[in-house]
């Protein structure tokens, strides 16, 4: 039974999409000249600039079927942070290196499930975009695993800090998961993914790699968290003010 | 100019039009331009208004406004006043579509060329790993095929960054997608 979701709906699920995406992508880019090595300072910003690119498709989409006339860049910069809809696990401070890579891995796994699902949307926009990203994510998912085997299974110092991040970050996954009423709706629709049918795809490889990577999943429950309904920590704020506040000191300028 | 006149006096073909746009480069590629790379997919006339169709290499690519605007440009040049530059994002771009001819390009600039068809099939399980089976990337100075990958990101999101053990020598090589 498909019946035609409100265009505010799809609006709402293309946000969070992109939301999680520029974070995230924002995140990613604090490592700019600030890379372990070069190639490594290279390849972040390199996946940075993905995100941001699919972050910049999904909110343009999100402004055009919200019909208020906001752009991606309005919606990217004009937008207080209980405005965002992103998970918690993307905006949490980028740490060092080991829990850089360690949430990249934890998302990678789940936006290549997610992506994968999107390519089959019945939103012509969203399948397009996931299909496109799905390219891009199969290259993440590839550096970001890749890394967290030679951390995990690496020195002492490695593998430590590679844990210490584990045990820091595995509470906030679970709020990829969580469906709510959008959620629901979207994938009734054939619009959106149907998150209980990701998990299980998503906890298959991340315990097999963690489990290669000689790294041991704690036993947490999960946090709280109510990033899709505005909710942040505190970080987001700070990172927000940041990112936005050439474009709010110059309203319109171009160059 | 020659071009103005012709289109008031009736206008180009498709093909024209086409031709035209190989004046527009990829900056980051200054040897190839946007017809061969794939990234013009349509070019739609009307009277005498043009509409042409792009689809960016990568999500993020940064190039896409420059290259937006030159073809704006080129075609004002050309005596269209009102081209329209419209973003389509499916299909995927893909390197499947370069042709042999533009490959050779590529070496001849040093840059080793997209190796195979790009990959989609397999599962996430093929990614997950460190043992994976890597594809041989000649040296495009050399053709060596004792290279190693450095990393799987180089210059620009296109670009991996290799080193050949037969002439010593760092290059690029741009990723079959």
């Amino acid at each position: 039974m498909q019946s035609a979701p409100a265009a505010s709906s799809v609006s709402q699920y293309a946000m969070r999409l992109g939301d999680d995406r520029l974070v995230l992508g924002h995140r990613l880019s604090e490592w700019c000249g600030h890379g372990p090595i070069l190639e490594e300072d290279i390849a972040l910003a390199n996946i940075a600039l993905d995100l941001i690119g699919q972050a910049t498709l999904f909110l343009k989409l999100a402004g055009e079927t919200e019909g208020k006339g906001r752009s991606e860049d309005d919606l990217a910069y004009f937008r207080e942070a209980v405005e965002y809809r992103n998970i918690h696990l993307v905006e949490l401070p980028k740490g060092d290196y080991a829990f850089t890579i360690v949430r990249q891995f934890l998302f990678d796994v789940f936006s290549y499930h997610l992506l994968e699902q999107l390519m089959k949307s019945a939103n012509a926009e969203i399948a397009g975009i996931a299909a496109k990203g799905f390219k891009e994510v199969r290259y993440h998912v590839r550096h970001s695993s890749e890394w967290v085997l030679r951390l995990g299974d690496g020195t002492a110092e490695s593998h430590s800090r590679a844990q210490k991040a584990l045990d820091e970050l595995w509470r906030f996954s679970s709020e990829m998961f969580e469906a709510d009423s959008i959620d629901r709706e979207m994938a009734a629709a054939g619009i959106g993914a149907d998150l209980d049918a990701l998990k299980p795809k998503w906890e298959t490889v991340v315990r097999d790699v963690l489990t290669r990577a000689t790294l041991t999943i704690p036993d947490d429950p999960p946090a709280m968290t109510r990033g899709r309904k505005g909710s942040h920590t505190e970080a987001l704020g700070h990172m927000l003010s940041e990112m936005q506040i050439v474009a709010r000191s110059h309203p319109g300028a171009g160059w | 100019m020659r071009n103005a006149q012709k289109q008031q006096q009736g206008g180009f073909s498709r093909e024209e039009i086409l031709a035209i746009l190989t004046e527009v480069k990829d900056p980051e590629l200054p040897f190839i331009d946007i017809v061969e790379l794939g990234i013009v997919r349509d070019v739609v006339l009307d009277g005498d208004t043009v509409r042409v169709d792009i689809t960016p290499t990568y999500s993020g690519c940064p190039a896409m406004q420059v290259i937006e605007r030159e073809v704006c440009d080129i075609l004002a040049q050309n005596g269209f006043e009102s081209a329209e530059v419209r973003t389509v994002y499916a299909p995927a771009w893909t390197t499947d579509w370069m042709s042999e001819e533009t490959k050779q390009k590529f070496r001849d600039y040093g840059i080793a060329p997209p190796s195979g068809m790009a990959e989609s099939g397999g599962g996430i399980a093929e990614l997950v790993t460190l043992q994976r089976a890597r594809p041989t990337i000649e040296c495009p100075f050399c053709r060596s095929s004792n290279t190693v990958l450095k990393s799987e990101f180089g210059s620009t999101a296109c670009k991996s960054i290799h080193f050949c053990n037969g002439c010593h020598q760092p290059f690029d090589y741009f990723k079959s997608f």
